[in-house]
């Protein structure tokens, strides 16, 4: 039996804010302050053996985290939500812990929600607009790839979206919801936003923010 | 969050060091204390995330039960801008609550180039610079650090210094604010009566006259403030709380590690060291604490590196038992130990074998003068055959970096001396040819220089810095001293440290300089991204400030020195024969086998005694 282990955990409030790297370090210093010492790889450097699955972009809040790690003792998994949650900062909650059955590459659908603010603009409005625009069947945005600026059409990256004007803590705004493809071809929610600076500047927000909720598998089943 | 805050942090570098809300940070009710405390560090997050003396003073003023203490420091450039572009004024990291809104911001200040950076925050505060202009009793401003032992340039900007260590004066002079706070004094009572608290002085409270050569003809002190503000210093480091539950930073910082404190203070006396004679008396703490300590701050970080402070770790008596207590938690652990600052003479192979099983770094000497007799003017006592025959074990025992960092400029020097940097390079290459087990993996020998800045408080304090041409054409002849293929040569710009020189010696009057720089844009004036030189000296002419009468000229002996009325323990007449000793070419005994007599055994409490076992 392989001993990976999967941590489901929250990274919302000031946390949004730890980079992918640092939370790594955090992560490996919650477990040490929890007595969970961490399995290291072999090998002339060695380093603890934790995957976060998929980075978050710095700013991005999220519901639904999974982090693969190995364990040099065993230990109650029942347990250690709890245990680590107790020694994180502000943000980070641990949900479950437990084998994993799947692969990470069979995580393919996210659900995120977020809030486009609009300072001077008419939400009803933009939620029209806004629908309107992501009926496109393409929509063609320039992005950084590996190989320097390139084209890439982001619509059949995006399975589900829906927009609803509303007002939080007194911001005008549109609330978007919207099913994206977590990877291969991964659509990071925030390329909503850029594709409407590059393509309809008018509609764009003046500020945006998103929240993954959860996971799917290929089959729109919840994956764990 | 805030609204605006939110906006702007996705855009700028490393937002993590604006937000807080990190492992072990404080959060209190605001509404159940009487004071909000703004512990304010005049530079970046990850320079003052990894200074011991913050950590150290956040837990103990957060002690008090009154107090919040909450923790501040400089945004980096682009959140600068960004701030200002959104109008969002300088705000705590616990509470995300503007900083001009509490009662009071203490600042640590730990270096001259930091100057700047504390205007910079007070403005940021939106709170006036001066004293002077700012006439409530709160927002009280203050600041302690090194920079008190010399306060006069920053004295009309801050309302009193705490001048040593401030575990306890910092918690009386916060309990007499709350006093102040809750029965209305006025800004004039409470600074007369904080006077009274050994350790505080308050800059206001002195009138200080010149004569007409420029120097300073008196201080005298009104209100009843003391003639001389003694320091501050807890005798027995053994029973002052140390923070075993230290802020983790979710964000990568210089020193990202436990960091243990083996004493105060150091038995060298070397005679251009500011530390080694402002920390006096000796005082260590025993092994058993610090092993106890080291492992409860492990466990409460989970950091995988503990580090060993002090002004010369191998001094430490205990040394072999702390390693082998800590070792004994490390090692199964794949904890990191580190010792910085062990010196060349009494390097053991033992300790450098230890810790290399954990993991293995280059040898660094503070070598700083390049012949015997130089090294015995400043009273560094490190011959030519320490370093080498550490060399040799440390080759033979599979090192390959040396590093080696010399002063130019010390008093005395000569060409011979600088030339003696360049023969030391060639020695120990020529240690590694013979010692080296595997030659293949090559040798690197870095030799590093800066100019030697006149400390106050420091046996050199009356000497001049030489010219910034002088320091150039010193390290020219250097340059073309060293030829090996092995050996680099690094040189510091010296322009730094001009400014660094005027600020160190300067007097009240170079504040006005200090404020103008700040007006003209200047602020994180340590980082060489923000540093102009040219702002500096243009600065010192609006204002009449003459560089060379404070950077470049040798004080009399009889001169009242503008720091003279704050006194560190160590009597101005053993810094003076210290100077004179230098004259002679001429070293004094370590502490430890013969006591100078230095004077800063008197500020012990208790019956403890310096450097007692």
């Amino acid at each position: 039996m392989s001993d990976k282990l999967r941590l489901r955990f929250e990274k919302t409030g000031r946390a949004v804010y730890i980079s992918h790297l640092d939370l790594m370090h955090t992560m490996q210093r919650a477990f040490n302050r929890a007595s969970l010492p961490l399995k290291y790889s072999e090998g002339f450097n060695p380093h603890p053996q934790i995957a976060i699955a998929l980075p978050l972009s710095v700013g991005t809040g999220s519901l639904c985290e999974i982090m693969d790690f190995k364990l040099k003792e065993e230990t109650d998994l029942a347990a250690l939500p709890e245990k680590l949650t107790a020694v994180m900062p502000e943000g980070i909650r641990v949900l479950e812990a437990y084998e994993p059955q799947r692969k990470v590459a069979e995580l393919k659908w996210l659900h995120v929600e977020g809030f486009f603010e609009y300072d001077k603009r008419d939400p009803g409005e933009m939620e029209e607009a806004l629908r309107r625009f992501f009926e496109q069947e393409s929509i063609v945005i320039t992005k950084k790839t590996k190989r320097g600026m390139g084209e890439t059409d982001i619509r059949p990256g995006i399975r589900a979206l829906g927009f609803e004007a509303r007002k939080e803590d007194g911001q005008d705004g549109v609330w978007v919801e919207a099913v994206v493809s977590a990877q291969e071809p991964t659509i990071n929610p925030e390329l909503l936003a850029e594709a409407l600076r590059q393509r309809k500047p008018e509609i764009a927000p003046d500020f945006a923010k998103f929240t993954r909720i959860e996971t799917y598998d290929a089959g729109m089943q919840v994956y764990r | 969050m805030d609204k605006a805050l939110e906006r702007i942090l996705p855009r700028v570098q490393k937002p993590a060091r604006y937000t807080g809300g990190e492992y072990n940070q404080i959060i209190k009710d605001k509404s159940q204390v009487d004071l909000r405390l703004a512990f304010c560090f005049p530079d970046t997050y990850e320079i003052g995330m990894s200074n011991l003396g913050m950590s150290i003073l956040y837990d103990t003023m957060n002690s008090l039960p009154f107090v919040w203490c909450e923790r501040v420091f400089a945004p980096w450039g682009d959140m600068y801008e960004e701030m200002k572009k959104a109008n969002i004024p300088l705000y705590a990291l616990e509470s995300g609550d503007p900083v001009g809104d509490f009662d009071s911001l203490a600042f640590s200040i730990g270096y001259e180039m930091a100057y700047t950076t504390v205007l910079d925050m007070l403005d940021m505060a939106g709170i006036p610079l001066r004293t002077a202009d700012r006439p409530n009793l709160l927002p009280l401003i203050w600041a302690g650090g090194t920079a008190a032992v010399n306060a006069e340039p920053m004295a009309p900007f801050l309302d009193l210094f705490v001048v040593g260590e401030g575990e306890e004066v910092d918690n009386e002079l916060l309990t007499l604010l709350r006093e102040a706070k809750l029965s209305g004094w006025s800004k004039q009572e409470f600074l007369v009566k904080a006077a009274q608290i050994q350790g505080v002085y308050v800059p206001s409270l002195y009138d200080v006259r010149y004569n007409a050569d420029g120097t300073v003809a008196a201080v005298t002190p009104k209100d009843g403030a003391p003639a001389r503000v003694t320091k501050r210093i807890i005798s027995d480091l053994d029973k002052v709380p140390f923070p075993t539950k230290p802020i983790v930073p979710s964000t990568e910082v210089v020193h990202d590690r436990v960091s243990l404190e083996l004493f105060r203070g150091c038995p060298r006396g070397c005679r251009f060291c500011q530390a080694g004679h402002v920390y006096r008396p000796l005082r260590a703490k025993k092994p058993e604490t610090l092993i106890r300590q080291g492992i409860e701050s492990l466990e409460n970080t989970g950091h995988e590196d503990v580090t060993l402070l002090s002004l010369s770790t191998s001094d430490y008596r205990p040394l072999p038992t702390l390693c082998d207590g800590l070792l004994e938690y490390c090692e199964p652990r794949s904890i990191g130990l580190s010792l910085p600052s062990l010196r060349a003479d009494n390097f053991s192979m033992e300790i450098m074998e230890r810790l290399q099983k954990v993991r293995k770094s280059g040898l660094t000497f503070a070598v700083e003068g390049g012949s015997q007799r130089l090294r015995d003017a400043v009273n560094k006592n490190v011959t030519d055959e320490d370093v080498l025959h550490t060399c040799s074990i440390a080759f033979a025992g599979g090192w390959n970096t040396v590093k080696l960092y010399y002063m130019l400029g010390l008093p005395t020097e000569t060409d011979e001396d600088i030339l003696g940097i360049a023969e030391m390079a060639n020695q120990i290459l020529h240690c590694w040819r013979v010692n080296a087990k595997n030659k293949n993996r090559g040798v690197k020998i870095t030799i590093s220089t800066s100019c030697f800045i006149p400390k106050p408080q420091s046996p050199f304090q009356w000497e001049a810095q030489i010219s910034l041409e002088e320091y150039l054409r010193r390290v020219n002849l250097l340059r073309s001293a060293i030829t090996a293929r092995n050996v680099t040569y690094n040189w510091h710009d010296a322009e730094t440290s001009l400014i660094e020189a005027v600020l160190s010696k300067g007097d009240r009057r170079v504040a006005d300089a200090i404020e103008e720089v700040w007006r003209q844009g200047g602020r994180l004036d340590a980082w060489t991204d923000y540093f102009s030189f040219q702002r500096w000296m243009d600065a010192f002419k609006t204002c009449g400030v003459d560089v060379d009468f404070y950077a470049h000229r040798v004080a009399g002996k009889d001169e009242i020195l503008p720091w003279d009325h704050i006194d560190v323990g160590v009597r101005k007449a053993h810094l003076w024969h210290e100077r004179e000793m230098c004259y002679k070419s001429q070293l004094s005994p370590d502490c430890r086998h013969q006591c100078a007599a230095c004077g800063a055994a008197k500020l012990l409490t208790g019956g403890i005694k310096c450097d007692e076992r």
